[in-house]
C-alpha cells in the first residue's frame, strides 16, 4: 500500500508540473521555471515558522507568493534595469534561494527541515502523513492536496487552453486582438509556484525542475500538437514514477531523484529513437531522389 | 577563527576571483545560465569519482567534476542541435538530469557501505569552512591558470565575445577560442563548488559581471571590476558567516554579492535605475512645457490674441488634473510666460523659445516628406516627438539641407527663417 501511494504521489507530482511545463517550454520559459523552484524556499521556510506544519493550505499559498515575486524581480531586472533576461533569472533565483538556506540554518532547532530535504525531498514519507476527518483516517494528506491541486489545474487547462496557447505562440497578435497577455503570464506563473511548493516535500525545490521540464520536452520531440504533447507528457511523467520508484528501491537510493533519473532515461531513449528515424527517413528520402533521376 | 579561517578566506577570494572574470564572458555571451547548469552537471563527477577511488582527495575528486562539466556541455550543444528543442529547455533538462544522477549516486552510496563518505554531501551547498591547506594549493593553480589563460588569449577572446560571426569571418579558430571559454567556464565552476556548492555557483559566475557591467562598458575594466566584487563579497561571506556557529559561507557570499549587485542596479552613475529615472522624468517635464509653449503659439496664430485664459487652453489640448496649473505657474516663474489678470500670454524670451520648437516641428516635417517621401499627413506624429530632442548642429544641418524653407509640407510658415535669410 505504501509502496503505491508513493508512486501516486511521484505521478501526481510528474502529470501536474508536466502538464504546466508544456507551456512553459512552448512559452521558452524553462528556466523561469528553474527560477521558480529555487526562490520559493525561503516562502517555504517562513510559512513553515509562522504555521509550525507542513500541509496547512494557507501557509502553502504564502509560500507560492515568492514564486510570483520572483517573476515579478526578474521582469523588474529586465525591463527597468534593461539586464538581459538570462542574467537577470540568474541573479533573482540564486539570491532568493541563498535567503531561504540562510534561514533553514538560522532556524533548524525550530524548523522541521533540512538542507537534504530542501535538495530532494523526502517522498519515502509521504503515506505516514495522514489526514484525519473527525478521526476517520482519509489516507496521506500530501496525495489529497496533489490530487486537489491536479483538478485544479486540469480545470484551468480547460478553460483557458485557447487563452495560453494564443498567448505562447504569438504574444504580439494576441494584445493586438485584445487578450491580456500579461494576465495569463501571471495566472500561469501562480499556477505553476503553487505546484512547485505543493511539490516541495515529495521531491524538494531542485528535483522538481526535472519533472516541469523534461517529460514535456520528451514529449515535445514526438509531437506535432499540443494536446498531443499533453498526452504523451502525462504518459512520460507517470512513467518515469513507476520506473524511479522500483529503479531507487533496487539499486538504494533517493526516490525522488530515481524518478528525475527515470524521466532522463526516457529523454535519451526518445531523443536517439527520433534520431535514428530522422536519419532513416533521409536516407529513403535520398534513395528515391537517386531512383527517380536514374 | 585563527590560522584556519586566514585559509578559507584566501581560498574563497581566489575562487571569487576566478569564476567572476570567467562570468564576464558568460555574461556578454548571453550564457549566463549554462554556468548554472555546468555546475549541477558536475555533482555525478563528483560522487563516480569518489566511488571508484574511493578517495576524498580534492585532486582526485576535481577531474571527475571537470569530465562531467564538459560532458554537460556537450550534451547541451547536442540536444539544441540535433532536435527543436531550444537552448533554454536543453540547459534545463541537462541541469536537472545530471543533478538528479549525481543525486542518486550520493544517497546511493550514503545508504550503502562505501567507507567514510561524509563530507560528499558538502558539494550541495558548499563547506568552504571545512578548507584545507592543499585545497587551497589546488585554487591556487586553477586560478593562476585561469587568469594566465585569459591575458595570453584576451585578444582573440574579446573579439569573439563581442562579434563571433566577424572573428570567424577574419579567419579566427573560432572553435578553438569556444573551446577555451568553455574549458574556463568549467574550470572555474569545478574550483568553486567547494565553497558555495552547486546550487549556488551560478551567482558567482553571473552576478558580478553583471554589477560590473553598470559601471564601464569596456571589456579590461570590467573584468577587473567584477573581480573585485567576487573577492570582497567572497571575503565579507566568510567573515559574516564565522560570526554564528552552524552558518554556510556559500549562501552569505551570494547573499552579499547579490546586495552588491542590486545597489548598482540602482544607484550606478549613469546606467542606474534611479539616474535613468530621474532623467526620463526632466525630458517628460521638458516635453511638456515645450509642448505648452507651442500650444501658446498656435493659438496666437490662429486667434490673432495674446491672451489665453485656462479654459481655452483647456479646450485646445488635453491636460491631466492639475497639470496645466503647475504648468503655468512654473513657466510664468521662469520668465517664458506673463500672467494679466486670468490670462496668460508668451514673454519675448517664450515667444522665441516657442518659435524654435515650432520650428523645429515643421522643419522635421518637411524633410520627412520631401527627403523620405513620407505623404504629408503622416509626418506630424514623428515630429512631435523629435522636435524635443533636435540640436542646434542638427538644426543648422536641416536647414542647410532643405535651403531654408519659409512653408512646410501643409502650406504653414515655419517662422524665423526670414530673419535668418537677412
Amino acid at each position: 500500500m505504501n509502496d503505491f501511494l508513493i508512486i501516486l504521489e511521484g505521478s501526481l507530482v510528474a502529470v501536474s508540473c508536466g502538464l504546466l511545463g508544456v507551456y512553459l517550454i512552448l512559452r521558452k520559459m524553462a528556466m523561469v521555471g528553474d527560477a521558480i523552484s529555487h526562490a520559493v524556499l525561503p516562502g517555504i521556510v517562513i510559512a513553515y515558522l509562522v504555521a509550525q506544519s507542513r500541509s496547512s493550505f494557507f501557509t502553502l499559498l504564502g509560500a507560492a507568493m515568492f514564486g510570483l515575486l520572483t517573476t515579478f524581480m526578474i521582469e523588474l531586472f529586465y525591463k527597468k534595469a534593461r539586464i538581459q533576461s538570462d542574467a537577470s533569472i540568474g541573479i533573482t533565483f540564486t539570491w532568493l534561494f541563498a535567503i531561504g538556506v540562510i534561514l533553514v540554518s538560522a532556524f533548524s532547532g525550530n524548523v522541521d527541515l533540512d538542507q537534504e530535504c530542501v535538495l530532494y525531498g523526502d517522498i519515502a514519507y509521504v503515506p505516514f502523513d495522514t489526514l484525519y476527518l473527525f478521526s476517520m483516517d482519509l489516507g496521506p494528506a500530501p496525495v489529497w492536496l496533489q490530487a486537489i491541486n491536479l483538478v485544479a489545474i486540469l480545470i484551468m487547462l480547460r478553460v483557458g487552453h485557447r487563452g495560453f496557447l494564443i498567448t505562447s505562440f504569438d504574444p504580439s497578435f494576441s494584445s493586438g486582438l485584445g487578450i491580456k497577455t500579461d494576465t495569463w503570464h501571471y495566472v500561469l506563473m501562480g499556477a505553476v509556484s503553487f505546484t512547485v511548493v505543493l511539490s516541495f516535500n515529495a521531491v524538494g525545490a531542485i528535483l522538481v525542475v526535472a519533472f516541469l521540464v523534461v517529460p514535456p520536452a520528451t514529449a515535445y520531440l514526438i509531437s506535432k500538437q499540443v494536446e498531443t504533447m499533453m498526452a504523451y507528457t502525462v504518459l512520460f511523467g507517470i512513467l518515469s514514477a513507476v520506473m524511479g520508484f522500483y529503479l531507487a528501491t533496487w539499486w538504494n537510493a533517493s526516490i525522488s531523484g530515481a524518478m528525475a533519473v527515470a524521466a532522463g532515461i526516457l529523454f535519451v531513449l526518445v531523443f536517439a529513437a527520433k534520431m535514428l528515424f530522422v536519419r532513416q527517413q533521409k536516407k529513403e528520402s535520398m534513395a528515391l531522389v537517386e531512383l527517380k533521376s536514374s | 577563527m585563527g590560522g584556519n579561517f586566514t585559509w578559507v578566506m584566501i581560498g574563497c577570494a581566489l575562487i571569487g576571483a576566478g569564476a567572476s572574470a570567467v562570468g564576464v564572458f558568460s555574461f556578454l555571451r548571453k550564457q549566463a545560465l549554462v554556468g548554472d547548469a555546468v555546475a549541477h552537471a558536475l555533482l555525478p563527477g563528483v560522487v563516480l569519482a569518489f566511488m571508484v577511488t574511493g578517495q576524498k582527495d580534492i585532486w582526485i575528486l576535481f577531474p571527475g567534476a571537470f569530465v562531467a562539466g564538459w560532458l554537460g556541455l556537450l550534451s547541451i550543444d547536442f540536444i539544441s542541435k540535433y532536435s527543436k528543442i531550444k537552448s533554454d529547455t536543453a540547459i534545463a533538462i541537462v541541469l536537472t538530469v545530471f543533478f538528479a544522477v549525481g543525486i542518486v549516486l550520493l544517497t546511493h552510496v550514503q545508504q550503502s557501505n562505501y567507507g567514510n563518505q561524509s563530507g560528499l554531501e558538502a558539494f550541495l551547498f558548499g563547506k568552504a569552512a571545512a578548507m584545507l591547506p592543499a585545497d587551497i594549493t589546488l585554487f591556487v593553480v586553477v586560478d593562476t591558470a585561469l587568469i594566465l589563460l585569459i591575458v595570453l588569449t584576451y585578444r582573440y577572446l574579446k573579439l569573439y565575445s563581442f562579434d563571433p560571426d566577424f572573428a570567424k569571418a577574419i579567419g579566427l579558430p573560432v572553435k578553438g577560442i569556444q573551446f577555451i571559454l568553455s574549458s574556463l567556464t568549467v574550470l572555474a565552476v569545478a574550483s568553486g563548488i567547494q565553497a558555495v556548492g552547486v546550487v549556488l555557483m551560478a551567482a558567482l559566475i553571473i552576478t558580478p559581471a553583471a554589477a560590473a557591467r553598470f559601471f564601464t562598458g569596456r571589456l579590461s575594466h570590467m573584468i577587473i571590476l567584477a573581480m573585485i566584487i567576487g573577492i570582497v563579497s567572497s571575503m565579507m561571506g566568510v567573515y559574516i558567516s564565522s560570526l554564528a556557529e552552524g552558518m554556510p559561507t556559500g549562501p552569505w557570499i551570494v547573499m552579499v554579492m547579490s546586495i552588491i549587485a542590486i545597489m548598482a542596479f540602482i544607484f550606478a552613475p549613469g546606467k542606474g535605475m534611479l539616474q535613468r529615472s530621474i532623467k526620463r522624468k526632466a525630458h517628460q517635464q521638458k516635453v511638456r512645457r515645450e509642448n505648452l509653449l507651442k500650444l501658446f503659439y498656435s493659438l496666437e496664430e490662429k486667434n490673432e490674441e495674446q491672451f489665453f485664459s485656462r479654459p481655452q487652453l483647456l479646450r485646445s489640448r488635453r491636460f491631466r488634473g492639475r497639470e496645466l496649473e503647475l504648468l503655468l505657474n512654473k513657466l510664468t516663474g521662469k520668465g517664458l510666460l506673463f500672467r494679466e489678470e486670468n490670462r496668460y500670454g508668451l514673454t519675448d524670451h517664450g515667444r522665441s523659445e516657442a518659435t524654435r520648437v515650432v520650428r523645429l516641428h515643421r522643419l522635421w516635417e518637411l524633410y520627412l516628406n520631401e527627403r523620405m517621401n513620407i505623404a504629408p499627413d503622416h509626418v506630424h506624429h514623428d515630429a512631435e516627438a523629435i522636435e524635443h530632442i533636435i540640436t542646434p548642429e542638427l538644426e543648422h544641418m536641416l536647414l542647410k539641407d532643405l535651403d531654408y524653407p519659409e512653408l512646410d509640407p501643409h502650406s504653414s510658415e515655419i517662422p524665423g527663417i526670414k530673419d535668418m535669410k537677412r
